[in-house]
C-alpha cells in the first residue's frame, strides 16, 4: 500500500454536545456537564487516543441559534458556552500531543488581548496551540458591545451589493487583525531575555520591537506584553465558504476548512485558495486545506443513517449545515477521505453529530481503518502542533537576517 | 480576649515584573514558562493558602522612551494560565487583575464566568482601571479617559457584568433527555444596560457559574478606591504596612461598608507583604538586607528616583548624595506604564522627606532608596514571623496577606513548610479546606442579586 499523497491530517471540531441539534438527547449524551471541566476533558484525551492532529472548539459571542443572524427563544437545543480559549488552556496540562485550536471572534475583540491569549495557550500546552479566526456580521452579537451598529441581515441580503461589501469589510477586518496577531508574536525575538548579570540588564531591549501597525480599523503599537510562544507562530486556521473567505486563508492563514459537496466541487475551491495564495506571494508556504465533514458513524451498513434520522425526528427537521453531511460506516467514510484526498486536501475536519458517540467512532473504528491502509500515522511524529502539520517554526520577522 | 481568635487568609502572589522580583538569583527561574506557574500553585495548595494572584499591565514599562530592561518583563495572559492552573490544582482561589478600560464587559464576563466553570467555583477578580494614553496604543479602542472618570467607567463596568453574570438564574438549564427540554426558560441571559460608559443589549451566553460571581478584589488606597471597594468588593488589596496604619485603614474602609448594607465579614482586608526567613532572628535581617540590595542595585536605585524626580538623574552616584535639584512637577514624562508613579501625589514634599531622612541617617541615594522603597517585610525565625502575622491580624491591621516571594518560582517554599504549620498549630489557620470554592475559603456567602447590590446604585 503505497503513499501517493502527502501525510493525511485528521480534526475534529468539538461542538456542545455534537453538531446534531438533538445530540444532546442520545443515551451517552451528558447535557448536564457540558459546562464542566471534565467533560471537555474527556473529548479532548479521547482525540489524543486516536492520534488525532487537532481540535477545534467552537466559540461565539452571542447564544447558539437555529435562526443565521438572530437569536431564537427554542428551549429544544443546547445554548450557552464557554470560552473556547479558555477551555483550550483548561485541557492543555493534561495532554500531551494533540493540537488545541479554539476559536476567536475578531470583529468585537481586542487583538492585543486574543494574540497574548493564544501565546500563553501555546506557553501551557508545550507549543500545541492554533487559532480559530471567525468574524461576527450579527447585529444582536454587535449590540453585546455597543461599540458598532451591524445591519439586522437576512441570507438573502448576503448577495445584496450592501451584504457583499459588509462581508468584505468584516474580512478585511479579520485580515489585518490576524496580521496584528502574528506581529506580536513576533515582537520579541526569541532571545531577547538575557538575565545579564554582569550589565544589570533582564531584556535586551533591541530584541522587543513596537509592531506600529496601522490598519483602516486600527492601530496597535506592541511589543506584546507575553514573550513569543514555543511555536514561534501559533497555527492560524479559519473556516471558508466562498471567495473573501477563501482570501482571507490563502493570505493570510496556516490552515483552511472548507464545504465541499463533491471532489470537483474540492478541486475547484482548492483551485481558488491556490491562485489567491500564489498571488499572495505564498506559493512556497505550507497552507492546508482540509474538509469539513459532519459525520456519524456506525458499523452496521445503514445503520448510520437510521440514526440520522431518528436524530432528525427528535430535531423536528432534517440535518443539514454548511458542511456535507456523511452517514455510513467507517470504512465507506475512509473512501471519501480517499477520494477527497486525490483532490489536493491536505486533510480533514470531523464534525461529530453526537457526542461522545461519534467522536469516539473516529477514533476507534475510523483511524484504525485508515492506519491499516497506510493513510494515517500509528504514533505521534512532533511535539508542536506546527510540527505535526509539517510547517517548521518560521524565523522572527523582526530579527536581523 | 472573650473574642473567638479570627482566621488568617492567606494569598500567593506571583512574583512580578518590578523589582521586588530578584531574577539575577542562581535560584531564579523562568517568568513564563508554565512549569513556574505550577510550582507556585502547587505550594499555594499544598500550604492551603485561599488563592494565587497574578498582577497584569497590558503595556511593558519604558523610560527616557524606552523599554525598562532592569527588572524582569514578559507576562501571560492572565485569563488563559489561570484556567490552565486550574488543571493542576483542585481548591487554590485563581484571582486575575483584569483591566476595565481596555475590555468590555461582554467579554470579560463571560471569561470569568467561563473560569469560574472551568475551575469549578474558584475565580476571582482583580478589577484595576488604566486611564493611559500610553496603554491605549495597544487597544483599537484606544485609550483616553480623564482621571475623574476612572472609578466612574471601573464602577459602571463592575455593574454591567454583574448583570451580566445574574442574567442567568441557575435553573434554566434543565437538560430533560425525555422531554426534549433543554431550557425550561426561552430567552435566559437578557441584559439591557444604558448607561454613560455603556450602551449595550442582548443576551448573554454563559450560564450561571458556581459562585454566581467571581470574588471581586479592589486595588487602591485613594478615597475612591476605599469608597468603591466598600460598596462593591469582597478583598481588598492594599499596601498598608506598619500596625498603625494597617489598623486605621482597616477602621476606615470597614466603617464604611454599613452605608452599603454590607456587614463587617462581606470585605477582606489583605494586605502585599514581603518576608524574609533565617534560623534566627539577625540571620533572617542579614539575608534581607542581601535581598534589598539585589532588589536595589546601583543602577535601579538612579531609575527609581528618577521616578519620583521625574528627571534625568544618570550623571548622579548612586552611592553619592541625593540631587540637590527639585523634582519636576507636573505630568510624569520620564516613567511610563507605572503605576507607582501615581502614588508620588506631591514630588516636592516626598523629595523634601527622602531627604531629610537621608541627612539624618547619612544615606546615600541607593540607601535611602532601599530604606524608603520597601513594602512591609516580615523578617525572623519562623516563629517570629508566625508570631507578627497573627497579631497584625487579630488586633485588626489586616484579615490576611498576600505574599509577594522575591524568587519565581520557588520563593513560597519555606514559608509553606515552616511559618504556614505554625500558624496552623496557633489555630488561627485552616489544616484542611473546609469548602470548595473560594468563597467558602474566605467566608463569603453567595452574592445577592446584582438588583439589590450597592454596585448598582453607585453607578446609577
Amino acid at each position: 500500500m503505497s503513499r501517493s499523497h502527502a501525510p493525511l491530517h485528521l480534526a475534529v471540531a468539538l461542538d456542545g454536545a455534537g453538531w446534531h441539534p438533538a445530540a444532546w438527547r442520545e443515551p451517552g449524551a451528558r447535557p448536564d456537564a457540558l459546562f464542566t471541566a471534565p467533560y471537555w476533558y474527556d473529548l479532548v484525551a479521547e482525540a489524543e487516543r486516536g492520534l488525532l492532529d487537532l481540535v477545534t472548539i467552537e466559540d461565539s459571542l452571542g447564544l447558539q441559534s437555529s435562526l443565521p443572524f438572530e437569536p431564537d427563544e427554542r428551549t429544544d437545543q443546547v445554548r450557552g458556552r464557554l470560552d473556547a480559549v479558555l477551555v483550550a488552556a483548561r485541557v492543555a496540562p493534561l495532554t500531551r500531543h494533540i493540537g488545541l485550536v479554539p476559536t476567536a471572534v475578531v470583529t468585537h475583540t481586542e487583538p492585543f488581548h486574543v494574540s497574548k491569549a493564544v501565546a500563553t495557550l501555546d506557553f501551557v500546552s508545550g507549543g500545541r496551540a492554533g487559532v480559530q479566526v471567525r468574524v461576527s456580521g450579527r447585529a444582536d452579537e454587535a449590540a453585546h458591545f455597543g461599540r458598532r451598529t451591524v445591519p439586522r441581515l437576512s441570507v438573502e441580503d448576503l448577495s445584496s451589493a450592501a451584504g457583499q461589501a459588509l462581508v468584505q469589510d468584516l474580512f478585511d477586518e479579520a485580515g489585518e487583525y490576524v496580521e496584528v496577531l502574528r506581529r506580536l508574536w513576533d515582537s520579541w525575538e526569541d532571545d531577547a531575555e538575557i538575565r545579564d548579570v554582569a550589565t544589570g540588564r533582564f531584556i535586551d531591549r533591541g530584541k522587543l520591537h513596537p509592531i506600529d501597525f496601522e490598519g483602516g480599523r486600527f492601530s496597535v503599537r506592541g511589543p506584546s506584553i507575553t514573550p513569543r510562544p514555543p511555536q514561534g507562530q501559533p497555527v492560524v486556521a479559519a473556516l471558508a465558504h466562498r471567495t473573501v473567505p477563501y482570501q482571507l486563508v490563502a493570505r493570510s492563514a496556516d490552515l483552511g476548512f472548507v464545504t465541499p459537496r463533491d471532489a470537483a466541487d474540492a478541486r475547484s475551491i482548492l483551485a481558488e485558495i491556490r491562485g489567491a495564495q500564489a498571488a499572495a506571494g505564498r506559493a512556497d508556504e505550507t497552507v492546508h486545506v482540509f474538509a469539513d465533514l459532519a459525520v456519524l458513524l456506525d458499523d452496521e451498513p445503514g445503520a448510520a443513517a437510521d440514526r440520522k434520522g431518528r436524530l432528525d425526528e427528535r430535531a423536528g427537521a432534517p440535518y443539514t449545515g454548511d458542511a456535507r453531511v456523511f452517514a455510513g460506516t467507517p470504512a465507506q467514510l475512509a473512501d471519501l477521505i480517499e477520494e477527497f484526498q486525490q483532490t489536493g486536501l491536505t486533510g480533514f475536519r470531523l464534525r461529530p453529530a453526537t457526542l461522545p458517540y461519534d467522536l469516539e467512532q473516529i477514533t476507534r473504528r475510523l483511524v484504525p481503518e485508515l492506519q491499516r491502509r497506510g493513510l494515517f500515522r500509528t504514533a505521534y511524529e512532533a511535539r508542536t502542533l506546527r510540527g505535526l502539520l509539517g510547517l517548521p517554526r518560521p524565523a522572527n520577522r523582526y530579527a536581523a537576517a | 480576649m472573650s473574642r473567638p481568635l479570627k482566621q488568617i487568609h492567606l494569598a500567593a502572589h506571583f512574583p512580578g515584573v518590578n523589582n521586588t522580583t530578584v531574577w539575577s538569583d542562581p535560584a531564579a527561574g523562568s517568568q513564563i514558562d508554565f512549569s513556574s506557574f505550577v510550582h507556585l500553585a502547587r505550594t499555594a495548595e499544598r500550604a492551603k493558602f485561599d488563592f494565587l494572584f497574578l498582577a497584569e499591565g497590558l503595556r511593558l514599562r519604558e523610560q527616557h522612551g524606552q523599554i525598562y530592561d532592569l527588572d524582569v518583563v514578559g507576562r501571560p495572559d492572565t485569563f488563559t494560565v489561570l484556567s490552565a492552573l486550574a488543571a493542576v490544582t483542585d481548591r487554590l482561589g485563581l484571582a486575575g487583575t483584569i483591566n476595565s478600560t481596555f475590555n468590555e464587559p461582554y467579554e470579560v464576563a463571560r471569561q470569568f464566568a467561563s473560569l469560574d466553570h472551568l475551575s469549578a467555583g474558584r475565580a476571582a477578580w482583580n478589577v484595576v482601571t488604566s486611564w493611559d494614553e500610553f496603554t491605549g496604543e495597544n487597544f483599537r479602542r484606544g485609550g483616553f479617559l480623564a482621571q475623574e472618570d476612572r472609578y466612574e467607567r471601573a464602577r459602571q463596568f463592575l455593574a454591567a457584568t454583574w448583570e451580566l453574570f445574574d442574567s442567568w438564574r441557575g435553573d434554566e438549564i434543565v437538560a430533560d433527555k425525555e422531554s426534549g427540554t433543554f431550557l425550561a426558560d426561552p430567552s435566559p441571559g437578557r441584559f439591557d444596560h444604558h448607561v454613560s460608559q455603556f450602551d449595550i443589549t442582548g443576551r448573554f451566553n454563559v450560564p450561571r457559574s458556581p459562585q454566581g460571581r467571581p470574588v471581586i478584589f479592589q486595588a487602591g488606597d485613594s478615597e475612591e478606591g476605599r469608597e468603591f471597594a466598600a460598596s462593591a468588593a469582597d478583598a481588598i488589596f492594599t499596601r498598608h504596612g506598619t500596625l498603625e496604619a494597617g489598623r486605621a485603614f482597616y477602621a476606615d474602609v470597614k466603617g464604611r461598608l454599613a452605608r452599603y448594607g454590607r456587614t463587617h465579614d462581606e470585605l477582606k482586608i489583605l494586605p502585599g507583604v514581603t518576608f524574609v526567613l533565617g534560623d534566627t532572628d539577625a540571620e533572617a535581617r542579614e539575608k534581607s538586607e542581601l535581598i534589598r540590595r539585589q532588589q536595589v542595585s546601583g543602577q535601579t536605585a538612579i531609575r527609581l528616583l528618577e521616578q519620583l524626580w521625574n528627571r534625568d538623574l544618570s550623571a548622579y552616584d548612586p552611592d553619592g548624595p541625593l540631587p540637590a535639584e527639585d523634582p519636576l512637577v507636573g505630568e510624569n514624562t520620564v516613567a511610563r506604564g507605572r503605576a507607582s508613579v501615581r502614588m508620588h501625589r506631591d514630588p516636592l514634599a516626598t523629595a523634601a522627606q527622602w531627604r531629610a531622612l537621608a541627612e539624618a541617617k547619612n544615606l546615600s541615594i541607593r540607601e535611602l532608596v532601599i530604606e524608603v522603597t520597601g513594602r512591609q517585610s516580615f523578617i525572623g525565625t519562623p516563629a517570629h514571623v508566625a508570631e507578627a502575622l497573627n497579631e497584625f491580624v487579630q488586633t485588626d491591621a489586616s484579615d490576611g496577606f498576600i505574599l509577594v516571594p522575591h524568587l519565581t518560582p520557588g520563593g513560597l517554599d519555606e514559608f509553606a513548610d515552616t511559618v504556614v504549620p505554625l500558624l496552623q498549630e496557633r489555630g488561627v489557620f485552616r489544616t484542611e479546606y473546609e469548602g470548595d470554592t473560594l468563597r467558602d475559603h474566605l467566608g463569603l456567602g453567595l452574592p445577592r442579586p446584582a438588583g439589590a447590590t450597592a454596585a448598582t446604585a453607585a453607578a446609577s
